[in-house]
């Protein structure tokens, strides 16, 4: 049955992982997320649903303990938050190469180093452009709501199954502490061995009725078929841009100045936006949702008529890039963040738009 | 009794594993990999597990072992094994899982996992491959070095002061609460090699039993890398490696 | 409808918890609700505080600079708090320990005696719910009945005996207002 209920980001996403039939969670403590680990061991679901969770030793455990689950053809998951994250990108540069679905959370915290437990936006480069080595992509996915915590986690899985590749829900310390209504789905059950023999025949689950084996590897010492895997991949990629742009988008039909911004800051935006009308200037704002894929053309398209873009981001700088790509410097882009976990307030946004553009009103 | 007598099916004492496929092996002529991969796969024939067995590979010399033994296999981060082996037993608790490693991999880059997995107590075999030496990346200094021993990075031998102990880590591993059986053997005679397989297939049954974690240790030699003839090999090994690294049971519960 | 509330005070004071039950309420009544803990600048100053905010429609921004109502229970929280009230807006401040009283002429100020009230009932912990209480009288933004669901809800069962406990010093903090 749905539930409705009031309660943190961090918490959503435990709930939404039982309701969607996880098999195994695998993680490390870390703040501001640990209420993940925290709320499921206090919800036992391997009493209930069977599913499998375990506190590892490290997060480069976890994310291999998670590379293995999937391997199996499992739902499986860690969450962590950015330092954690840098220690993980080893296991998904090889969850990427070896083609297993697996879904990854980072409450992003203030860096670099071990920076600081407060929110932050700084981790955007590593989670669209890389982060581990090689020529690979995650599908990255930035909640704004509790409630998109919660949807996310169904719609990351969906997406890392439909393609066979790792993704990401890119959160920070706000959307994970704060608590907000949310509707939780209905639950559903774990797939059975059969199900997942049926649906990932590569899958990691011994060889009944001698089937032919499965190996599940990242390696290839063949150079010209190790090209080959990587166009693979790239085909993939292209696919994922094709199909899976997603992006929210609030009065940019005929505003003055656009504002882009994603997850926590893309809600402070809308206060921005808000404040700013009370004073007759009338700005948009689009809200990428899928970090990777980017949604460039939108993004162009939004901005034809405006005077400026300002970027928004609890950083120094980074998705400023992807727009400015978008929009191939035919549009004025300007860039307003905080660092090391300071958050700005929607005034303090407004006033920098207005100062950086010349905005006298 | 003639050739054709001696080639009839019921006269036939000795037939290769049906699980050990007919790919080349990359391993040297002498290296003790090809014995044990042999054993892993006359068991898992033995046992009847061929529909339940999953091998985690390491990184090192046996990086190819999926491409030998016919079950399904994931090949690990370099000392990430335990790690996947831990997820995909627990996820799939009726399946026969266990990890090959080297020495690098279970006792350098993956002592974390390695340890705590075994003191988790996770239900799978772990077969570790102790030859004191890098074969793979060509002769590097292994955490079970013996002290004095040449390497390509201890050219003039293993010394404390430089490079600290050789590591007993199976020593470790046996001190472990999580650890149901704990082994070491060799395989460089053939009464070894009977011994070292009753040991393996004790460790994949405890797996199945859910006992714990086993390991078992394999002396191994590698003769490339010590420079060494097979027949020199085998001999320095039991001269030198047994000191340090004694054959015989460290726990057995 | 839309309120955006910021509760400060020390930590132990119950802010936290007194925002969730606020929130909480809000959810019995099919209001959308955000509960945001002390986070970014305001944090900084070693008081707790929360955000909460009620509204009929989609909420935008969980973090505020300004707000249609201040709740503070302590004098730091007073000496932040008071300049970002809307104009118009309402401040209810616990007199227990204020030297410094607001002095601001363009806003509702409501002082209430909560701490010496809750030293009345003999509950150290009833303290919240009889500032809660005062702020539901000054503005009905939940009705109590819907604070009482909510108590039910969060509480764990086998704290439920202290649900009329809760609604006593609900009701002796709207006594405080006059």
């Amino acid at each position: 049955m749905e539930e409705v209920r009031l309660m943190k980001g961090n918490e959503a996403l435990a709930h939404a992982a039982i309701r969607y039939g996880a098999d195994g969670y695998f993680g490390y403590p870390i703040t501001p997320q640990s209420e993940v680990l925290e709320t499921l061991e206090e919800l036992r679901p391997w009493e209930t649903t069977g599913m499998v969770v375990l506190q590892a030793e490290s997060e480069l455990a976890a994310i291999n303990m998670v590379y293995g689950g999937a391997a199996c053809g499992k739902v499986v998951f860690t969450s962590s938050s950015s330092p954690g994250i840098s220690l993980m990108q080893e296991g998904l540069s090889y969850i990427a190469a070896s083609e297993v679905p697996a879904l990854i959370v980072n409450v992003m915290r203030g860096g670099p180093g071990l920076g600081t437990i407060h929110p932050s936006q700084a981790d955007y480069f590593q989670a669209t452009k890389g982060g581990g080595h090689g020529d690979y992509h995650m599908i990255v996915l930035a909640p704004s709501s509790v409630q998109e915590m919660c949807d996310f986690m169904w719609l990351g899985w969906d997406l890392a199954f439909k393609y066979r590749t790792p993704a990401m829900l890119l959160a920070d310390g706000i959307v994970g502490q704060m608590m907000e209504k949310v509707v939780l789905p209905e639950p559903r059950k774990r797939r059975t061995e059969d199900e997942i023999r049926q649906l990932c025949p590569w899958a990691i689950n011994g060889r009944k009725n001698m089937r032919p084996r499965n190996v599940v590897t990242s390696l290839e010492l063949d150079d010209e078929r190790m090209e080959q895997n990587n166009l693979r991949f790239q085909r993939t990629y292209r696919e994922i841009e094709k199909n899976e742009i997603r992006y929210e988008e609030i009065n940019t039909d005929d505003c003055d100045y656009l504002l882009v911004a994603f997850g926590s800051m893309a809600r402070i935006c809308q206060k921005v936006m808000e404040i700013a009308q009370e004073e007759g200037l009338k700005l948009g704002l689009l809200r990428p949702i899928t970090l990777w894929p980017f949604p460039y053309e939108q993004i162009k398209k939004s901005s034809r008529n405006a005077k400026g873009i300002l970027v928004v981001e609890l950083s120094a700088g980074q998705m400023i890039e992807d727009v400015k790509l978008a929009v191939e410097c035919k549009v004025d882009v300007k860039h307003y963040g905080r660092l090391g976990g300071i958050v700005p307030t929607p005034e303090e946004v407004l006033d920098s738009l207005k100062e950086q553009f010349s905005i006298n009103k | 009794m003639d050739v054709n007598d001696i080639l009839k099916p019921e006269n036939r004492v000795y037939k290769k594993p049906t699980l050990l496929n007919d790919n080349h092996m990359h391993y040297c002529p002498g290296c003790s990999h090809g014995v044990v991969h042999k054993l892993i796969a006359e068991i898992l024939e033995e046992m009847h597990a061929e529909e339940i067995a999953i091998g985690i590979a390491p990184v090192g010399c046996a990086v190819f072992a999926y491409n030998y033994i016919d079950v399904d296999w994931i090949e690990a981060p370099h000392g990430r094994a335990p790690a996947l082996a831990t997820a995909a037993k627990r996820l799939q608790p009726d399946k026969l899982v266990f990890t090959y490693q080297g020495d690098g991999d279970m006792a350098a880059i993956g002592t974390a996992e390695s340890l705590h997995a075994a003191n988790r107590g996770e239900n799978i075999a772990m077969i570790f491959i102790n030859n004191a030496i890098y074969g793979m990346t060509g002769g590097q200094m292994a955490p079970t070095t013996l002290l004095g021993m040449k390497t390509s990075t201890t050219p003039y031998g293993r010394r404390v002061d430089l490079n600290g102990y050789p590591l007993a880590i199976t020593n470790l591993m046996a001190q472990l609460d999580g650890t149901c059986y704990v082994t070491r053997q060799s395989v460089h005679t053939p009464a070894a090699v009977r011994k070292a397989k009753a040991a393996i297939r004790k460790a994949f049954e405890n797996s199945l039993q859910g006992k714990g974690t086993s390991v078992v240790e394999i002396v191994s030699t590698c003769n490339s890398g010590w420079k060494m003839t097979p027949e020199q090999a085998n001999k320095w090994m039991e001269e030198n490696m047994f000191a340090k690294y004694p054959i015989g049971d460290l726990k057995n519960e | 409808m839309k309120e955006e509330i910021v509760i400060a005070g020390f930590g132990g004071q119950g802010v936290l918890s007194m925002g969730k039950i606020l929130a909480y309420s809000g959810l019995m009544e099919d209001k959308e609700v955000t509960w945001m803990p002390s986070y970014g600048p305001e944090q900084r100053g070693g008081t707790a505080n929360v955000t909460v905010i009620l509204s009929d429609e989609r909420i935008s921004s969980p973090i505020l600079n300004t707000y249609d109502t201040a709740v503070v229970l302590n004098q730091q929280s007073l000496d932040k708090f008071e300049s970002k009230v809307k104009p118009g807006g309402v401040l209810i401040y616990d007199n227990y320990g204020i030297h410094n009283p607001p002095t601001r002429n363009d806003i509702n100020i409501y002082k209430i005696e909560a701490m010496e009230a809750t030293f009345d009932l003999k509950n150290a912990k009833a303290y919240n719910m009889v500032v809660l209480g005062a702020l539901l009288k000054v503005k009905p933004i939940v009705t109590l009945e819907s604070v009482l669901k909510a108590l039910k809800k969060t509480l764990p069962e086998r704290h439920h005996h202290l649900i009329p406990m809760n609604e006593q010093a609900l009701k002796v903090g709207m006594d405080l207002i006059k």
